[in-house]
């Protein structure tokens, strides 16, 4: 409970490859992660931005990427001054396929890297499932959650803000 | 028994776009269970202090238990004794479902808590086990079919060393002697 990682696994009716796009194509990140456009050319050390409303909100750099089973990238939460006074953190998505016919793929998001006391950690645990379920809604039925459409973004990132200031 | 001397140890969060009432449905159906819960039927008696159980395909119990809080269609909550042999002596947990609307979905909370020290070996289980079945109920209420695996999802090997530690140490008597 007091470890310092966010660890999330779903499982998903669709193939790797399509998983691996959902997760790298900043056109198919906007649908279902509140409108943030993740761009990157995912080579080893490049840069990753966070885009929202055509302004960046966070970026980092790539750490490992393995096409359809590996991608970790270094994380630094720039929106707002409660998140970005802490240090870059790193998320890892691991896809593995686990059905028959690899049209079920299981994939664990890990989030580590915080220190003591993280509010970005609070922050994103809150935020991730809402995110790896709307990602699986639009894998599986083509339309992401309302919770995490672009108009809902603004009331989420508030919402997360007033948590990290009443901490 | 005293629900407060229960503590949350593994909890997990999911939001469906569907209603209340068809998740509460989902969760209480022996028809739906039996497609998005390993095969296993529920039966319960739909009142606080009603009977709780989850039916194999071969007709026997693995989990066995009574209704705490039983208030459709928001908050389900049943004490969880496994029922294998190696198990039955383990303290029985507290399995709680909260349901809530949320921005035209539904947030899902299932919390599984312990009035013990359970080591996570232990906890393994229902840390692998939970994510599936709760996919699963998600893509049934979706599309109307629910996740398929191939690989097998039986008790991890370290659960079962740390079960039998536990059976033959017994250290929830010390919890107890200690109230």
């Amino acid at each position: 409970m007091t470890e310092l990682k966010f660890v999330y696994v779903t499982y998903i009716a669709t193939t790797p490859e399509k998983l691996w796009q959902a997760l790298t194509d900043g056109a198919f990140t906007e649908r279902y992660w509140f409108g943030t456009r993740i761009e990157s050319d995912w080579s080893l050390g490049a840069k990753v931005s966070f885009r929202s409303d055509g302004s960046i909100s966070d970026y980092g750099e790539v750490l490992e990427c393995k096409p359809y089973t590996r991608l970790s990238y270094s994380w630094h939460v720039k929106f707002h001054e409660a998140f970005s006074r802490e240090r870059p953190s790193r998320v890892t998505f691991e896809l593995e396929p686990v059905g028959p016919g690899r049209a079920e793929v299981k994939l664990t998001v890990t989030h580590e890297d915080f220190d003591p006391g993280s509010k970005v950690l609070a922050a994103v645990s809150n935020g991730w499932p809402v995110i790896l379920a709307s990602l699986k809604s639009i894998l599986e039925t083509g339309t992401a959650l309302a919770a995490t459409s672009a108009e809902a973004a603004k009331a989420a990132k508030e919402k997360a803000i007033a948590l990290a200031e009443s901490a | 028994m005293r629900e407060s001397k229960f503590l949350p140890k593994t909890v997990y969060v999911t939001y469906i776009a569907s209603t209340p009432e068809k998740v509460w449905e989902a969760l209480t159906s022996a028809e739906l269970t039996r497609q998005f819960f390993f095969s296993r039927t529920i039966e319960i008696e739909p009142m606080v202090g009603g009977s709780f159980a989850m039916r194999m395909p071969d007709g026997k119990f693995d989990i066995k238990g009574k209704v705490i809080e039983w208030d459709p269609p928001r908050r389900l909550s049943v004490t969880w004794g496994v029922a294998f042999e190696e198990f039955r002596e383990l303290p029985e947990s507290l399995v709680t479902y909260d349901i809530e609307p949320m921005g035209g979905s539904v947030k899902l909370t299932m919390t599984e808590a312990h009035q013990w020290d359970v080591p996570d070996a232990i906890l393994a289980g229902g840390r692998q086990g939970w994510p599936l079945v709760l996919s699963s109920l998600k893509s049934l209420l979706e599309t109307g079919k629910p996740i398929v695996v191939s690989v097998k999802m039986g008790p991890p090997k370290e659960m079962i060393e740390a079960i039998k530690e536990a059976v033959a140490t017994k250290p929830w008597r010390k919890a107890e002697a200690g109230e």
